[in-house]
């Protein structure tokens, strides 16, 4: 489950470890995402910021991707993938949320992140990272998945190099944090965890005191995304703004 | 406004006089009629070089005129009129029969970005002088052109971020490091000869400019969908 605390106009979305060390995407935890993203929207101002951090378990893991285990206890084949469609597509809906989000978000990645878990790190404007272990990656060609239309979107969007998206997507390679600033995928590493969410909550202070007006940098955001927006099926809203 | 010379086969397209270079309906009126008269005197090897007087290439929208109307109905009607008007002047660069260049040794902000992001070619000043897109600090949306040629010619999500998304001011060497400048130097003139010398070089080629500016717009499918421009099948010479 995941929790939101407040500090002044800055958000602090929680992934915590009471279930799941690895944070896996399962109903549960993407259901409470999505209520916590929606709860966040309601409650935003000019200034808000988010950061997103994990917290608790082996401090190892921030997302470790979908909760494959609970769809292979369903029993059969078939109702294993029917219970994989199901998250990919709710997932859908936190992608989404946080692509319209009316303020400037930030992921402080404290650890692995993987498939889904790295799809959400995607999602968010900034993505910091520790540096002294963790990598991000995309398992899927090593685990003979396809990998959901609004993934590769999301990738596309925050990989420019073909080299790089080549690399993560269609080679697995696992990416520690300063070889993702290299590749221009991570903003900045850290050699710790909490140098990592105190990085990102400074940043999130940064850009909260700019007192930007979020629905402007939503749609400002939306426009630099194109594709992820047409296959996540946002669309755009014209803001009439004073001069 | 702005002055036209041309010397041997380069054009020089100057925003003349020390003020910020607003566009306001005067001056983009006036940059669309010089773009089109050189565009026909083009001959094979021409080369565009774009300069600005002052501290300042351009700051972008004459908000100050759109703030003077009598409402701020009307007032938003001036500057979506400025943002439309602005469109055609962006084609123009992009379909333009000649390599293009600009010298930023000024500001060059919002609107005034547009300028040089549309120039083939941009050199900039290292000693003063920042790419800015102030939009989210002024709470106005992106024109749907802007975003769309800036997502084209900023290959880097995290410098494309970094510029429309933070409001970065982003000086010349940082425009280096982000891919969006070419190269810096360290004044006015500097930067002025190397643009010369960078078209002199590029006219030598006696490019045929028509050519020329239907590879350009092949290389950015997505502007000139935006811009309204459509690809002309010229015919070979082969």
């Amino acid at each position: 489950m995941c929790t939101v605390e407040k500090r002044g106009s800055l958000f602090k979305l929680i992934l915590n470890s009471d279930e799941d060390d690895q944070h896996r995407l399962s109903p549960t935890l993407i259901s409470s995402i999505l209520s916590a993203l929606s709860q966040i929207k309601s409650q935003s101002t000019p200034g808000s910021a988010l950061v997103t951090v994990a917290r608790g378990g082996s401090g190892n893991f921030f997302c470790n991707g979908f909760d494959f285990r609970w769809a292979q206890a369903a029993g059969s084949e078939s109702d294993a993938r029917q219970r994989l469609r199901h998250m990919t597509d709710s997932f859908r809906q936190v992608v989404s949320a946080f692509v319209s989000l009316p303020m400037p978000t930030v992921a402080a990645v404290s650890g692995n992140v993987a498939a889904a878990g790295l799809v959400l790190a995607f999602a968010h404007d900034f993505l910091l990272m520790r540096s002294d272990r963790g990598v991000l990656y995309m398992p899927e060609v090593n685990l003979g998945i396809t990998i959901p239309d609004y993934f590769t979107a999301a990738v596309r969007a925050k990989i420019g190099s073909p080299v790089a998206l080549r690399d993560v997507v269609a080679r697995g390679v696992k990416v520690r944090a300063k070889e993702g600033v290299e590749m221009g995928i991570v903003h900045s590493a850290h050699d710790s965890v909490e140098g990592t969410v105190e990085a990102a909550m400074r940043l999130g202070e940064e850009l909260a005191g700019k007192k930007w007006v979020g629905e402007v940098y939503a749609e400002i955001r939306k426009s630099l995304y194109p594709e992820m927006c047409s296959t996540l099926g946002l669309t755009h809203n014209l803001i009439i703004s004073k001069i | 406004m702005c002055s036209l010379e041309k010397r041997g086969n380069l054009f020089f397209l100057t925003l003349t006089g020390d003020d910020q270079h607003r566009l306001g309906p005067p001056l983009i009126s006036s940059i669309l009629s010089t773009l089109s008269k050189i565009s026909s005197e083009a001959t094979p090897g021409s080369v565009l070089i774009t300069t600005a007087h002052g501290k300042y290439l351009s700051t972008g929208f004459d908000l100050s005129y759109a703030r003077s109307a009598p409402s701020p109905s009307e007032a938003l009607d001036r500057l979506t009129s400025m943002v439309e008007s602005l469109r055609p002047v962006a084609a123009a660069f992009m379909s333009l029969p000649m390599p293009t260049i600009v010298a930023v040794t000024g500001h060059a902000a919002a609107g005034g970005f547009m300028i040089p992001i549309c120039h083939d070619y941009i050199l900039m000043r290292s000693d003063h002088g920042v790419l800015l897109m102030p939009e989210m600090d002024l709470a106005l949306p992106l024109p749907d052109y802007f975003a769309t040629v800036m997502r084209e010619r900023i290959r880097s999500p995290a410098a494309l971020r970094e510029m429309v998304l933070r409001g970065a001011k982003v000086t010349g060497e940082e425009g280096v490091k982000m891919g969006i400048v070419d190269s810096v130097y360290d004044s006015t003139e500097k930067t002025t000869e190397a643009a010369v010398r960078l078209g002199e070089e590029l006219a030598r080629r006696k490019w045929n400019g028509d050519v020329y500016a239907e590879i350009r717009k092949s290389l950015y499918p997505e502007s000139c969908r935006a811009l309204g421009l459509t690809q002309k099948d010229l015919p070979s010479k082969i």
